[in-house]
């Protein structure tokens, strides 16, 4: 049991330590690493309440793949900022009132988190949890996730479909005057039709076309 | 003092697999080198030690006593690092391998999402490296092979469901013995193939070694890199392939089991078996390096998401649709 806790508070520690570098970092690429850093931990903690398959997938899709992203994109804005300055320094910000909506939405959220833990302890008991039961995470959540909640499951997944459809028709752009490489015709090319053997007549030149 | 002895048998079991699995890098080396010299009919390391097999073990000596060089403009703390991190996540993967029903370091519920968030997170050590580094080439390495990397983890994701759907666990153990009667590369062969070129893919080798391409980026990420930090990138790197060739042998080939089921080769260790497994599929990964030429970026892109995505999101359609129809779906 101290060997739990000693775990969880360091991994705890890592996880909060790491949340607040992100924010506070002035290098927006070390805000990103202290991002995965936090992401890490807090799979550490999933994987702790015997929650190991969130713990990983929180690991394969957040930090194997959307960080990823996220430090692609930081690390080219990393490029163009050494350019022009307009990232670093803009003294009238026009995001302190956004951001301080969404603090608060998130401050009374974790009031009533906080507050349902209060006032129904049953929810939080450690034996309602899954650690407890003999079926593994992976089995519990498929269980759930396919049969009561199919619906929502299925609805979240057509969100993300239209999402990334979304995406791909804002940023396609057809480009006019472009050679395109095309891989059928570049391998099928006989040689009937690639060589021809011309007869060049002197002080004419021959006509290629293209 | 209880704890302590539980701590020292964990540490010595660690060192068991990971001192092993240290020479066996430097071996493969070896054998990478000298099966691509004889496809090219040269000889090879053959000098230092009987056959050359203590070659790479000279180099390591090589590497150490070079000085380590540090760019000044560099971001020195995640430079060190990404070394570090590279080496670390190759070394780590190799707690979850079963070597036969027994002896396996950590027996985790979720072993083969264990060792594919692992080799997701083998990208880091590239792109820190990469970045830290402040140079034009290690940059442009680094966000090449971000993007390969991310791309065929994909289509690997998509092949491991297809075991899983025949296997119905997430256990590496549970995986091996589903193949009791018919390793998986029977009935799934064209996702073995797949496997293993993503496999390619995933550890850059060539032919998809682009984000090293020598010929363009110097050496992509790792130009900057001199010394023991060089050659721990590079030890890394062999560690992966040989994870990934171990990946391969788990999930298609049968892992610790034997080939046949009969008496005196089931007297032989499985560890032995995943082995020589192991052994054949890199001698096959390092024939391609030999044989192959380096594939175009754009073409590599358009191998990775229009050809094996749709292929193999396919083959899960189809074995789903299999395995549900003929009820061998898996239930426990």
């Amino acid at each position: 049991m101290i060997a739990h806790a000693i775990f969880f508070y360091t991994f705890s520690i890592i996880a909060v330590v790491s949340a607040i570098m992100v924010t506070a970092s002035k290098n927006t690429v070390h805000s990103v690493f202290f991002l995965i850093l936090d992401f890490i931990s807090i799979s550490c903690l999933f994987i702790m309440i015997g929650a190991e398959f969130l713990g990983m997938i929180m690991l394969i899709v957040y930090v194997g793949a959307v960080a990823v992203l996220f430090l692609f994109v930081v690390m080219m804005l990393n490029v163009a900022q050494q350019k022009n300055q307009w990232f670093a320094g803009q003294s009238t910000s026009k995001h302190i009132p956004v951001g301080l909506i969404i603090s608060t939405l998130i401050f009374f959220e974790i009031i009533i988190v906080i507050g349902g833990w209060k006032y129904k302890p049953e929810i939080f008991d450690i034996n309602n949890s899954l650690a407890n039961t003999s079926v593994s995470n992976t089995h519990s959540l498929g269980q759930i996730l396919y049969t009561d909640y199919i619906h929502v499951f299925q609805i979240s997944g057509m969100i993300l479909l239209v999402a990334m459809i979304g995406a791909i028709v804002l940023t396609f752009r057809q480009r006019s005057g472009v050679k395109r490489q095309s891989y059928i015709k570049q391998i099928s090319r006989e040689r009937a039709e690639g060589v021809e053997v011309l007869e060049v007549q002197s002080n004419k030149g021959v006509k290629i076309d293209d | 003092m209880e704890y302590l002895s539980i701590v020292f048998q964990e540490v010595y079991k660690i060192l068991f697999l990971l001192v092993p699995v240290l020479v066996s890098v430097a071996m493969i080396v070896w054998l990478d080198r000298r099966v691509w010299a004889f496809v090219q009919k040269r000889q090879g390391p053959n000098v230092v030690g009987p056959f050359g097999l203590l070659q790479s073990l000279a180099d390591a000596l090589k590497y150490i006593f070079k000085e380590i060089i540090i760019p000044s403009s560099s971001n020195k703390v995640i430079f060190i690092l990404a070394p570090i991190v590279t080496m670390t996540l190759a070394l780590i993967a190799w707690a979850v391998i079963p070597f036969s029903a027994t002896q396996v370091l950590a027996d985790i519920n979720v072993g083969i999402l264990y060792l594919f968030a692992v080799s997701s997170l083998g990208v880091y050590g590239i792109i820190m490296g990469g970045w830290a580094s402040n140079s034009k080439y290690p940059f442009l390495g680094a966000i090449r092979s971000a993007a390969q990397m991310v791309s065929y983890e994909v289509s690997i994701g998509v092949i491991i469901i297809n075991v899983l759907l025949c296997v119905g666990s997430l256990n590496l153990n549970d995986i091996v013995i589903a193949q009791q009667n018919m390793w998986f590369v029977i009935p799934l062969f064209p996702m073995f193939v797949i496997f293993f070129i993503s496999a390619l893919a995933e550890t850059n080798r060539p032919p998809f070694d682009l984000p090293e391409a020598e010929a363009e980026l110097v050496a992509g990420y790792q130009t900057e890199y001199s010394g023991m930090m060089y050659a721990m990138f590079w030890l890394g790197e062999y560690a992966n392939i040989l994870l990934m060739c171990a990946m391969g042998a788990i999930l298609f080939l049968g892992g610790w089991m034997s080939p046949i089921d009969v008496y005196p080769f089931t007297l032989v260790p499985g560890a032995f078996w995943l082995i020589l497994k192991i052994l054949i599929l890199f001698i096959l990964f390092a024939l391609v390096k030999a044989i192959v030429p380096r594939y175009r970026y754009d073409q590599l892109m358009r191998l990775g998401w229009k050809i094996f995505l749709p292929f193999s999101l396919i083959w899960v359609v189809l074995t789903a649709s299999y395995l549900f129809y003929f009820n061998l779906l898996p239930v426990n």
